[in-house]
């Protein structure tokens, strides 16, 4: 209970910050030249400024800043967020609509990329200095360089269009209409290379934050303890090593969370995702600055219910958490 | 002197310092060697790499040379992050200093903007940046830099608390020390070494983040930049692959020079007895 | 050769010869050259040196535990007729916690932070034998019961953090002695404990050691630990066995020049002849509080400390005044507020008859040149990026010295304090623990301050450097008339140099006088059982002080 508690109240700071991004993207797009009214016009084909004045007064654009903000505020408490002009539906239809491929695509990739960046930096810490070890960490060297996008297009090269194993975009074959375990692995099928692509640049980050962490730990006098007990050096690593080094790694799930969601985007966009990253792409270029701002917001709200269930599992991991007031 | 020995001493970073030093030098020499307007149509499109004498990396769909925009396209990855860590390091530096040395409400006011920061996904503040001031390099290099702030600043922060309470810094408030000359004559110059290291990692992650936008479109379209290049080649990509590739590797050898560099620095400035 | 120095009929332990090698680019080529002792069964053997003496590379050496890159040389480990030295992995881990059991100076890093005391000490069971789950469980309870944990049943469900130091070490010597091993190895078990609570843990050592008939190597710093509990005694330096035999012997009439000056350097508890004190008043605090609070969410479940609880006490003109206590006492707090690095919650502070606690911060920077602080960590207190001479004139420059002149006086102080001025020009790490605290002297002696506060001076040096540095202060004192307060957790280094001492404990004063009565004839229960606790008490109590 007591760690529920702490979570919930590191949980309830973190809407200063929530209502903080909010107020200042919001203010941010204030700037942009133009707004929704004249991206409309410009779908319409053309229009007078009456029709623009009479559009701008229908969606509280002439109203001032700060009113309009408010407005913002007000409707966004009752989850409304706003209409989307492109696309014609609200924006929350919208961003519900594209979530889970995001979803599904960030928690394969972070799947992904902590098991094997656990597994190899173990391996690594375990050879430190032996070619494992230097082979381990060039490769994560060379992950961690590679650009993402780059990565992607080339796996499709080799992958779809020279091997034609793996299809080179979509969420799922459109064409044949499938039910239950063949349209997931249908699905699974379509997110392999998006997951290796997405989690290529974090297996690189984990598996060195996993060898260091655990290099230091070895190090740490309880090792040395365990040793004198008469513990093989198996037991060590997995009863006292494992756990204490993985702590650092729980933590940066919190951390890299906003990057994954980031990378999601130009991955989403190399794949043909029909993901939230690509819509906040395609929001940018049509200036549905609405959409965007929904998509500004549903991102944080991300970030943050990721970083509360990495807070409890931290503090399930660690006793010594729960002693801090 | 004897951080540069500990430098050479190590294969790895010696590496990454020649491959940086090779990428400058086709920067610079970017001029000489391709005095040609790298973006100007130079042959037939889409010529294999090592097929003609006259294009050694062959064109793209639009007839460009693809090895003169890999040479000028050096200068803008490196202006881009170069500047824009600089933007970062000094953003970050200042806030993360302040918060560190003063506490109270100046951290907790400086740490929420600092999280706002780093609650939203960087890339997603960076699309609404570029939405808003639009795509130009300037713009593009402030937004890089804005976006990539809050690591420096959390690691001065942590630095400057755990130097704040040392006992030297205690010893000169004794001797009558001004904030400032605290601050800077005593915290700072120890402080400074761990986030100078970690610059190259911003570095790594500005080009990266540069690239992505060029890539999707959203940066300056009438320079030559390897972002660029491979959002061109995704066009061709079913036969002529090599548009892509070649920036891509360019990128991907910049990058983990940087890194390695930055990894040399590391261990340089802090020698543990057993290595990393 | 026929027999091996120090060699004891019937030994359990047996080391010939043994020499270890340090990697290149250590600053020593081995870190044992040739050592040989025995351990006899039924004994406490100690090892005496101090940092750099190889005494605990001889320790991680009988285990096998040495580090990476350090290894055993040539020699001979004689255990029950086999050779550890050259016996191989899958053997030693047999032996070690069986046979050979160690325990380490700092339990807090000791002991895994996230498992359980009980688990841990279970770990050693499950190890070596194949007893259930249940009766590991309670041969754990019995364990802990046996070293006088309170609480047995908690203390095996509670993790690390939750248990105090002594605790901890508690739990440490029964893992250790959950098999029964035969040889305990004790690296400086009771180093990082409080003066009350180390003699408590010697005490059960010893009660341990006598009960189960267990041989003990005891591996420490202090000759005080040697006069308490050791049967006989081996002194080493730079990895090599200067001198060794019974205690009695060793203690009273040493051989080596070494070990005299080890010896010596071991302050004793006989306080000097008293000298007059001046009758003006010269730093007076009263009722000085300071409350910490942590945590707690809009004011409610915050923790409160009372880390300085109305604490009044007077330092008489030319005087040095003792403030001792243990950790948590509050002296470092009360130091700090002294200096006003803390700011003092209530009560009043007066200097030189004029109001202290209450400058504002312009005005304090200003006036700070009349207190100044000498620091315990020789290490942390200097700033690594400045010359020595710059460090030292840093001061000066600040209030107005024009810089060259600066310079000039400050070379003249490190001739004061007895270093070589033409040292000035280096950086700090090249120079020793020692000689970076009489920097610190030096520093904190160029504003000419009116009263110095010493935190621990000497705390962090070695034996012999601390005789050496104290010495310098009682010099410094006589020539510079200067007024000290200086704060311990050492009795013996209090009844050396301070004239008037104060007894401090849990935030509050429990005892004050002078510093004859106080140790000769102690009131408070607290002050009788500090006394008490001393290790080699009676040892101390038969020697001579310092000259003054």
């Amino acid at each position: 209970m007591r760690i529920l508690s702490l979570a919930g109240r590191r949980l309830a700071a973190s809407i200063p910050t929530l209502v903080l991004i909010l107020i200042g993207v919001f203010l941010l797009l204030q700037f942009a030249p133009g707004d929704t009214v004249d991206a409309m016009m410009a779908q319409m084909g053309g229009g007078d400024a009456a029709t623009a004045r009479e559009l701008r007064r229908f969606y509280g654009l002439d109203l001032s800043v700060p009113a309009q903000l408010g407005n913002y505020l007000w409707r966004l408490i009752r989850l409304d967020l706003g209409f989307s002009s492109i696309y014609g539906k609200p924006v929350a239809t919208v961003i519900l609509e594209r979530l889970p491929p995001t979803i599904l695509l960030m928690t394969a990739s972070l799947s992904f990329a902590f098991f094997f960046g656990l597994v190899f930096g173990v391996i690594a810490a375990r050879q430190f200095n032996k070619w494992p070890d230097t082979l381990i960490s060039t490769l994560g060297l060379i992950f961690y360089a590679t650009p993402s996008f780059w990565f992607g297009l080339m796996a499709i090269v080799v992958f779809s269009i020279y091997l034609q194993w793996l299809p080179a975009g979509g969420f799922e074959d459109i064409g044949a209409v499938q039910s239950g375990v063949f349209r997931i692995l249908d699905i699974a099928r379509h997110l392999i290379l998006p997951t290796l692509t997405l989690g290529l640049i974090f297996l690189a980050i984990y598996l060195r934050i996993m060898r260091a962490s655990m290099l230091e730990v070895l190090n740490l006098d309880f090792v040395r303890t365990a040793r004198a007990k008469g513990l093989d050096e198996t037991r060590v690593v997995t009863r006292h090593v494992l756990r204490n080094a993985m702590l650092p790694m729980v933590t940066l799930i919190g951390l890299q969370a906003g990057t994954m969601l980031g990378g999601s985007v130009v991955v989403e966009s190399v794949f043909s995702l029909p993901g939230l990253g690509r819509l906040a792409y395609e929001s940018v270029i049509q200036r549905d600055l609405n959409t965007l701002l929904g998509i500004v917001f549903v991102s944080a709200l991300l970030v943050i219910v990721v970083n509360f269930i990495v807070d409890l599992l931290y503090a399930r991991l660690d006793p010594r958490i729960s002693m801090e007031g | 002197m004897d951080a540069i020995k500990r430098y050479v001493r190590s294969p790895a970073a010696v590496l990454g310092l020649v491959l940086l030093l090779g990428i400058i030098a086709m920067a610079i020499s970017a001029g000489h060697v391709y005095p040609r307007d790298p973006l100007a149509l130079a042959g037939r499109p889409l010529i294999w790499p090592f097929s003609n004498p006259r294009f050694l990396l062959g064109t793209d769909n639009s007839g460009r040379d693809i090895a003169a925009q890999i040479f000028y396209g050096a200068r803008i990855s490196l202006l881009i992050g170069g500047a824009a860590t600089l933007i970062a390091i000094a953003i970050g530096i200042l806030v993360g200093a302040l918060a560190g040395f003063y506490g109270g409400w100046v951290d907790t006011v400086l740490m929420r903007i600092t999280e706002a920061f780093q609650t939203l996904p960087n890339f997603v503040l960076l699309l609404v940046l570029v939405a808003v001031f639009g795509s130009t390099l300037t713009t593009v290099t402030i937004a890089v830099g804005v976006v990539s702030w809050p690591a420096p600043a959390r690691l001065t922060r942590a630095e400057f608390l755990s130097l704040r309470n040392r006992e030297f810094v205690q010893a000169g408030r004794t001797l009558g020390m001004k904030d400032a000359q605290l601050i800077l004559g005593e915290i700072l110059p120890n402080a400074l070494p761990p986030v100078i290291v970690y610059a190259s990692v911003v570095m790594a992650v500005a080009i990266l983040l540069e690239s992505a936008l060029a890539f999707l479109r959203l940066s300056d379209p009438n320079v030559a930049s390897w972002g660029n290049l491979i959002g061109l080649g995704r066009d061709v990509l079913r036969v002529q692959w090599y548009v892509s590739a070649i920036p891509g590797i360019a990128i991907l050898v910049t990058v983990l020079a940087v890194s390695l560099v930055g990894q040399g620095l590391n261990d340089a400035l802090n020698p543990r007895l057993r290595g990393r | 050769m026929t027999a091996s120095p120090g060699a004891v009929p019937d030994a359990v332990l047996s080391i010939e010869g043994l020499s270890v090698r340090l990697p290149a680019g250590a600053d020593r080529d081995r870190a044992l050259a040739d050592v040989s002792l025995s351990l006899a069964a039924n004994e406490i053997l100690c090892v005496v040196g101090e940092s750099g003496s190889g005494k605990s590379i001889m320790a991680n050496a009988i285990m096998r535990l040495l580090p990476d890159r350090v290894t055993i040389d040539s020699g001979r480990v004689m255990f029950e007729g086999r050779d550890l030295a050259a016996a191989s992995p899958a053997e030693m881990r047999k032996l070690r916690g069986a046979s050979i059991a160690m325990i380490f100076q700092e339990p807090m890093t000791a002991l895994n932070p996230l498992r359980t005391i009980g688990d841990q000490i279970g770990e050693m069971l499950s190890v070596h034998t194949h007893l259930a789950r249940g009766e590991i469980n309670a041969r754990v309870q019995a364990l802990l019961a046996d070293v006088h944990i309170p609480d047995p049943e908690r203390a095996a469900k509670a993790y690390p953090h939750e248990l105090s130091g002594g605790q901890r070490q508690r739990a440490m010597i029964a893992m250790a002695l959950a098999l029964d091993p035969k040889v305990l190895i004790a690296d400086e078990p009771t180093t990082a404990l409080d003066v009350t609570t180390q003699a408590q843990i010697l005490k059960l050592i010893r009660e341990l050691q006598q009960r189960r008939k267990t041989a003990v190597l005891f591996i420490t710093h202090d000759f005080g630990v040697v006069a308490e509990i050791a049967d006989r005694v081996v002194v080493m330096q730079h990895g090599v066995v200067v001198e060794q035999g019974p205690a009695q012997s060793i203690l009273a009439d040493p051989q080596h020049a070494y070990t005299r000056q080890l010896i010596a350097a071991v302050p004793p508890l006989t306080a000097p002849p008293p000298r007059a004190l001046s009758d003006e008043i010269i730093l007076d605090l009263s009722n000085v509080s300071k409350t910490y609070r942590s945590g707690g969410f809009l004011g409610r479940g915050a923790r409160v400390t009372a880390a300085v609880k109305n604490v009044s006490l007077v330092l008489p003109r030319g005087a040095t005044l003792g403030i001792v206590g243990e950790s948590g006492s509050g002296k470092s707090t009360l130091a700090r507020c002294i200096v006003r690095l803390i700011d003092p919650d209530s009560g009043s502070i007066l200097l030189q008859g004029r109001d202290w606690a209450g400058l504002r911060r312009a005005e304090l920077r200003r006036e700070t040149r009349h207190i100044q602080m000498v620091f315990q960590d020789p290490f942390a207190s200097l700033n690594p990026r400045r010359k020595a001479a710059d460090l030292v004139a840093q001061g000066p420059i600040i209030h107005g010295t024009p810089r060259a002149q600066a310079l000039a006086d400050a070379r003249d102080l490190f001739a004061l304090v007895g270093l070589d001025p033409s040292a000035a020009d280096r950086f700090p790490h090249e120079f020793s623990g020692g000689q970076r605290q009489r920097i610190g002297l030096a520093r904190a002696l160029a504003l000419k301050p009116a009263v110095l506060i010493a935190d621990e001076p000497v705390s962090a040096l070695d034996v012999s450097v601390q005789a050496q540095v104290l010495k310098l202060l009682v010099d410094l004192r006589e020539r510079l008339g200067l007024s000290i307060i200086f704060i311990t957790h050492d009795l013996r280094v209090a009844a050396q140099i301070c004239d008037r001492v104060v007894v401090m404990k849990d935030g509050m004063v429990v005892e004050h006088g002078a510093t004859a009565d106080v140790f000769g004839n102690p009131w408070h229960s607290y002050t009788k059982a500090l006394l008490n606790s001393i290790p080699g008490g009676h040892f101390a109590r038969g020697r001579e002080g310092i000259p003054s």
